[in-house]
């Protein structure tokens, strides 16, 4: 029997050999020319090598702070600030109820003083910096603006990503706090605030990542990440106070590269294009600017396994490269030892490393797309091109993806794929390499867990304990009630609030709970 | 009469691609599987589990707060009566943690890479176990 799988990991078929005949006669177009099949800028890596920006944080500010200094001074040339549980979720570290969460997968941040901490000595008009934050997006740019402030850089300067896509969130990343209609209009207040005073911030990152970290496949992934942006758009659009071309170019996405190397290639192309199509028909956007979809991703996550563990290596490494010729912009390659632990130091300066090779040695930034033109990866293009058109179409005729959030069908589709792979990995139809082929008796490497120790929860602790004693009691109350009276009227943007109460001190906690009492609590629909 | 297991997910992690995973194999192989969703606070897991009289109470953490979630659960459990319910634990567990998970009072870990057979024999072998002193057993 042979061990080579005739289909993608999509399901898609692939024929013995491909000739000119097999993909759209129409020709692929130009680079830097809609609909940006073969990348969106005519000098490709030449003139810009992609972001090496590497998914960073844990423990105290002032750890987290050291750990990025070490990365830049290393070469990485963005910060990923990943942020603990309790403030993605909007609790305060001295919540009794989160205790065992703060710090653990990324760093806390309850007020402006742990920001201020977190960016001490890193010029923020000098850097970029991409945040994974969705629930408290909006706070965490608010915090980001006053810190930008306090070191004299102005908004204007600012540049970075929040990723503030919630509709993911209710299905496979779980960080929602409010239900979808005002969440959606607190995206729409930070899609206009950065569009009039942060021109050079992505307002939003539309990540497709957790959903094929929660099992979907590449076609998937791609096809639900585009119907959430038509979703955003939508919701801006429809407030009637931009247009798209105001605010397209600030819309950036996310996604998981894993190992289908060829597939993934495709998935990055035919998501060009079909982005590229939809911002020009549905929305009638003239600016180019506005139907680039531009994207940052991740190798590594669900396509990372403990047994053999150091084949990762040469997983994520593949993965970088798939990511390149499809035309990355900014990419984060995980530690080998991701299913584990947090990263090491020597772990994600390794990780590091496996771009730089690839950038600097392997000669593939030389030339623009330089798969373009190949018979298999045109008609491979294509035929992700129409199975995410499906898809999408599946996701309207549910009633967009509200509705299908709402009625569980997207999270049917994502658990249905991951228990279909997990049958064919048992089954050994789809083989990995370790797990369930050229297996060997390995015990784990001895990892360490991260462990955020007693010393370090009582400094978090003080510092709040601190900053709530010295702040001006008055103005946070202040400050607070506006934010309150903002989020009773649909017509106000309550960034402007939001940076009042971030610097009046108030805490990520506070003002989630101001929020929560008027809009109330997503309440997750029973999928199973 | 099927045996009866609550999936749950405690603590903020919204990763549940294991727990749904493991709950749509469960019930393939005859199990009844309620799945509480995610972001549950211990309490109301157990306050779920007593409601939903289930003889097994499955964990799935992949935050790392593994150990203090489980013993958080059980105490819960315990605080209800219901000490009896055995409960298992899911997810990135490295190895040195089993012991402490077991004090805790879990008895049985099934962590990243258990395939699907041998989850399905462990928790039969979970129940057996814990209907020893249950007499008659369910059938």
């Amino acid at each position: 029997m042979s061990l080579i799988r005739l289909t993608t990991d999509s399901g898609l078929p692939v024929a013995a050999v491909y000739g000119p005949d097999d993909s759209d006669p129409k020709g692929i177009g130009e680079p830097g020319e809609s609909p940006f099949t073969r990348g969106n800028f005519p000098g490709g890596y030449r003139d810009k090598l992609w972001t090496f920006r590497q998914y960073s944080g844990f423990g105290t500010a002032e750890e987290s702070n050291q750990r990025y200094k070490y990365l830049l001074g290393q070469g990485s040339t963005g910060l990923s600030v990943a942020l603990d549980l309790p403030t993605q979720c909007g609790y305060d570290s001295d919540d009794p109820d989160i205790e065992e969460e703060i710090g653990r997968v990324g760093v806390a941040v309850d007020t402006l003083a742990d920001a201020e901490v977190l960016f001490d000595g890193i010029p923020l008009d000098q850097i970029s910096t991409s945040f994974t934050i969705n629930g408290t997006a909006a706070i965490v740019l608010a915090l980001y603006v006053a810190v930008g402030e306090k070191q004299g850089v102005p908004r204007a300067k600012l540049r970075g990503t929040i990723q503030n896509d919630i509709l993911k969130e209710y299905t496979s990343r779980g960080t929602w706090i409010w239900p979808p209609t005002p969440s959606l209009r607190l995206i729409g207040d930070t899609i206009e605030f950065c569009a009039a005073e942060v021109p050079r911030f992505n307002a939003i990152s539309v990540a497709g990542a957790h959903f094929r970290d929660a099992g979907a496949n590449a076609a998937q992934e791609m096809a639900l990440t585009l119907q959430d942006g038509v979703t955003y758009c939508d919701a801006v659009v429809a407030r009637g106070r931009m247009t798209i071309d105001d605010f397209a170019p600030q819309i950036s996405f996310f996604f998981y590269t894993h190992g289908d190397f060829f597939e993934e290639v495709a998935k990055y192309r035919a998501g060009r294009r079909t982005w590229a199509r939809i911002v020009s028909e549905r929305y009638g956007a003239k600016n180019p600017k506005s139907a680039m979809f531009r994207f940052g991703c991740v190798c590594g996550g669900a396509s990372l396994y403990g047994p053999q563990a150091q084949n990762n290596r040469v997983r994520v490494a593949y993965e970088a490269m798939a990511s390149v010729l499809g035309g990355v912009q900014s990419m984060f390659t995980a530690a080998w030892d991701e299913p584990f632990a947090l990263p090491t130091e020597e772990s994600t300066t390794f990780a590091l490393r496996t771009q730089q090779i690839l950038a600097y040695e392997t000669g593939v930034a030389r030339t623009v797309d330089p798969l373009g033109g190949s018979y298999y990866v045109e008609a491979l293009t294509d035929a992700m091109e129409a199975r995410i058109g499906e898809i999408m179409a599946e996701l309207e005729a549910q009633g967009g993806m509200v509705n299908a959030i709402e009625n569980g069908h997207v999270q049917r589709l994502i658990a249905e794929q991951a228990y279909a792979d997990q049958l064919a990995l048992e089954a050994g139809e789809r083989i990995v390499v370790g797990v369930n082929r050229f297996t060997s008796e390995e015990p784990p490497p001895d990892t360490e867990g991260y462990e955020f120790n007693a010393e370090q929860r009582r400094h978090q602790l003080d510092r709040l304990a601190d900053t709530k004693r010295t702040r001006e009691a008055r103005r946070v109350v202040e400050t607070l009630r506006e934010l309150e009276q903002g989020a009773r009227t649909d017509d106000r943007n309550l960034m402007p609030e939001l940076i009042d109460c971030v610097q009046a001190y108030c805490t990520v906690g506070e003002m989630v709970t101001v929020l929560k009492n008027e809009w109330g609590e997503f309440v997750q629909p029973r999928v199973l | 009469m099927p045996y009866r297991i609550l999936i749950g997910k405690p603590g903020l992690d919204g990763h549940d691609r294991g727990a749904k995973l493991v709950s749509i194999a469960l019930r393939d192989a005859g199990f009844e599987v309620i799945y509480t969703g995610i972001r549950q606070r211990p309490a109301d897991i157990a306050s779920m589990a007593v409601q939903e009289d289930v003889d097994v109470v499955g964990l799935s953490i992949l935050s790392g707060a593994h150990v203090s979630l489980t013993r958080k659960t059980i105490d819960a459990l315990r605080a209800r009566g219901a000490g009896d319910i055995p409960v298992v634990v899911g997810g990135t567990i490295p190895s040195r943690d089993e012991q402490p998970l077991r004090d805790a009072g879990a008895v049985a870990v099934f962590s990243t890479g258990t395939t699907i057979p041998d989850l399905v024999r462990g928790m039969h072998e979970v129940i057996a176990r814990s209907n020893v002193s249950e007499l008659p057993a369910k059938a």
